[in-house]
């Protein structure tokens, strides 16, 4: 039956019917789809479409969202660039959720779930979130600012059928207030609590209740000040986790304490996730042994108190190891350990541990190589590493087809190959080539318009690419946006692409959710072309050398190159929030 | 017979004085002229902004590998690493003690000092004159050994060029101290050596 015909068909059912049948749907991109096919479809599916995914908080507002889906029940929002994560966007940018909460607490939504990623979160926000939504059952903030612990008092105090407080590298001002005392005695539902980021003292004894009395808790993850006593206590109420992280893991590993703390570790049978030792003493760490074998994820990336031995022995216990984030202490050793163990590795994450430039050994290609050598299931990697060469580059693509993340980072942006000195193009480009399903990618290294030409050519399913220091020309840009069809986010710093690339194809845009430029060679006359030609996108511009210095005749000059520019496709226009420095065209 | 010094007219280009890597003139970018637009040694006209980018070794033969790699330059927001993770590293980082040997020439013995316990070098400096004025209570030994009798005399002769602190870094180098950011020195000291003045010579 052809789909016009399957249409006409499903058009005799009753809506009912056709929501059920949608109900299935849980992906939005999929419901999205569906809701063009027709206008009943479309009325169908936004009346039961409970949950809402906005990547880009300013490509729509809350009215719209509202008036579209008014069973929402849950929302995602994402804000601030991802190069905000790296102290690119100052202060002040945007990305406030308060006219969201405020919106859908006036109209009424039965808000259950809100997930914010790169948004700025005040206490009043919080507060109103609180008191606005019988029924909120889970808050998950990630990588956001602007809230302090009063907020989270609110938070605490109101949602009384609360399920999930989950806090994930926050930048919260710790009041040292009396938070998490503020769940009353009635609240017995939490699934899931995450304070890792937080950085000041909780009341112990709240939180060992807390964790009694609700017994549905999977998931808990501790801040550093709670300690190696009391994370005991807590096992000891709680063997049903399935998701632990450690507040701080230091001991006398000869105590009674420590003791206690082992056969707690040893009575917890379900948990597969690991994380934390945000202060850790390594003679403490065979405490964790008899879980190691069981675990399916393990996140040490916070504690660069771990040295490289003490790694390798545990890791040497954790075979069934799908996900695994590590600090570059580790060492290519290492990582051959873990090629040899982990047959199970899905996503690697090796962070730097040397910031200040000491000069600690990092790992290098040899690491890389070893793991794609050695673990069959590998799909997502990020990568520090102090050099790479093109040759392992090619051996890692070969070894790995199936990669859908490759994220490569060197500790030196530029750094040309470790053997041959070339630029790192053909290694780049062996990994497009061979990963036919990778989505998202980021480059690094000394790379010439010839990677780009590759990424063009070969990356077909690619939405995402970071790009810095990279590039002769014009060119490399150009291959890029003609060539990746699915090309959803690209961020560009310090590379010498110019209005040519910008101005070549505008309508690439709208088929966009964004693109960054900082330190490019794009000038303001470049960016107000584009902006005049293009309503349905916001240029903005961010400049931060305030008013008086040097404004109004030399920043006007339309062949000024332009610091940094965020364009996204939008609905609504220009937004009305726009800071001082930020100039939308 | 003093030599007549004929005057030609050179290309003015040629002669010009640049401070660009070889090669700098050509349109294509390479390596060099990517690092000459990022410190702005090349002399562009067209109005540019900086790239935040301090502190590049920048060698002539930028081909050539050296032994030791280049020292990291201070990019911002590189490598892109979250500052809630930079925070932990540098929050563990401060925590862990830093024990190294100070040795002093002429003092009998040598001690230990936790670098972690100060935060400038003005603070190790005065924990030096507090530790090592004990060696003051004493006879004045050779020619070479000055007297002093009392913790201020030491500071001035601490600050004076008569004594010069170094250390030995994680390479195996003799440094002087005081040349690098603090938070690097001590992740990259590995003993310290109050030395005279005048053994110190080709460190200054």
């Amino acid at each position: 039956m052809c789909l016009f015909q399957f249409q006409s068909v499903m058009n005799y059912f009753p809506e009912e019917v056709l929501e059920h049948v949608f109900d299935f749907l849980t992906s939005h991109r999929d419901r999205n789809t569906v809701s063009l096919v027709c206008k009943s479809w479309y009325s169908v599916e936004r009346f039961s479409r409970e949950k809402v995914f906005i990547g880009n908080c300013y490509a729509v507002n809350p009215e719209r969202l509202i008036a579209r889906f008014p069973r929402l029940r849950s929302l995602t929002l994402k804000g601030k660039p991802h190069f905000a994560d790296f102290n690119l966007v100052p202060d002040g940018w945007g990305g406030h959720v308060y006219p969201w909460i405020e919106a859908m607490a006036k109209s009424g939504i039965n808000l259950e779930e809100l997930k914010l990623k790169r948004m700025v979160v005040s206490d009043e926000s919080l507060e109103l979130l609180a008191k606005s939504f019988p029924n909120f059952k889970s808050l998950v903030l990630v990588s956001c600012e602007g809230f302090t612990t009063v907020g989270l008092a609110a938070i605490a105090s109101n949602c009384r059928f609360l399920r999930e407080l989950d806090l994930q590298e926050n930048e919260v001002d710790d009041l040292k207030g009396k938070w998490l005392s503020c769940f009353p005695e009635s609240c017995t539902s939490l699934v899931s609590l995450n304070f890792a980021c937080l950085k000041g003292e909780v009341n112990v004894v709240a939180l060992e209740r807390l964790v009694a009395r609700c017994p549905n808790l999977r998931s808990l993850r501790l801040n550093h000040t709670v300690p190696l006593e009391v994370l005991q206590k807590i096992l000891v109420r709680a063997p049903q986790l399935s998701d632990l992280g450690t507040g701080s893991f230091t001991h006398d590993p000869d105590s009674e304490t420590f003791i206690k703390l082992k056969n707690a570790m040893k009575n917890c049978h379900s948990i597969r996730s690991l994380s934390g030792f945000l202060d850790v003493n390594g003679r403490c760490l065979p405490a964790i042994y008899p879980i190691c074998i069981s675990l399916t994820s393990l996140n040490l990336s916070y504690a660069p108190g771990i040295f490289s031995n003490e790694l390798i022995k545990l890791i040497c216990h954790c075979k069934k190891i799908e996900r695994l984030w590590i600090l570059d202490t580790i060492g290519d050793k290492g990582l051959g350990v873990v090629a040899n163990t982990c047959k199970e590795l899905q996503e690697l994450r090796v962070f730097p541990s040397d910031l200040y430039g000491v000069g600690n050994t990092a790992v290098t290609e040899e690491g890389l190589v070893a793991i794609s050598a050695g673990c069959p299931k590998l799909n997502s990697i990020l990568y520090f590493c102090q050099q790479m060469t093109n040759a392992a580059l090619i051996t890692v693509a070969k070894n790995c087809p199936n990669f859908i993340r490759f994220r490569l980072c060197t500790l030196d942006p530029i750094v040309p190959d470790a053997v041959t000195n070339q630029p790192l193009d053909e290694g780049f480009g062996a990994i497009v080539q061979s990963c036919k399903r990778l989505t998202r990618l980021s480059v690094s290294g000394l790379l010439t318009d010839q990677v780009f030409l590759y990424i063009g050519m070969y990356a077909e399913q690619l939405e995402m690419l970071s790009i810095a220091f990279a590039g002769d020309s014009d060119k490399g840009m150009l291959y890029v946006l003609n060539g990746c069809k699915k090309l959803k986010k690209l961020e560009i710093r310090d590379s010498p692409f110019g209005n040519m690339a910008l101005l070549s194809d505008m309508g690439k845009y709208e088929t966009m959710r964004s693109l960054w430029m900082s330190s490019c060679e794009v000038t303001l006359g470049g960016c107000k072309t584009l902006a005049e030609k293009m309503p349905w996108l916001n240029v903005e511009i961010i400049n931060e050398h305030e008013a008086g210095e040097g404004e109004g005749e030399a920043s006007c000059d339309d062949r000024h190159r332009v610091e940094k520019m965020y364009l996204y496709r939008t609905l609504v226009g220009p937004r009305k929030d726009a800071p001082d420095f930020v100039w939308t065209l | 017979m003093v030599d007549t010094v004929t005057i030609t007219t050179l290309d003015v280009e040629e002669t010009e004085l640049r401070l660009g890597l070889p090669g700098a003139g050509d349109k294509k970018r390479g390596f060099e002229e990517t690092v000459d637009l990022k410190l702005n040694l090349s002399s562009k006209d067209a109005p540019s902004d900086q790239a935040h980018f301090q502190g590049e070794n920048v060698t002539d033969d930028a081909n050539t590998s050296s032994a030791k790699p280049p020292a990291k330059a201070q990019v911002v927001g590189w490598p892109p690493v979250r500052s809630f993770r930079k925070n932990v590293i540098a929050r563990s980082a401060a925590e862990e003690s830093a024990f190294v040997k100070v040795s002093m020439d002429g003092a009998p013995y040598l001690r230990k000092v936790d670098l972690k316990m100060y935060k400038t070098y003005q603070e190790l400096s005065d924990a030096f004159g507090k530790m090592f004025s004990s060696f003051t209570i004493g006879k004045c030994d050779t020619q070479g050994m000055l007297d002093f009798m009392n913790e201020s005399k030491l500071m001035d002769l601490l600050n004076s060029s008569d004594y010069v602190p170094t250390y030995e870094d994680k390479d195996g180098d003799w440094m002087l101290v005081g040349d690098v950011p603090w938070e690097m020195f001590v992740g990259s000291c590995k003993r310290l050596r109050i030395m005279k003045g005048t053994e110190a010579k080709g460190l200054g």
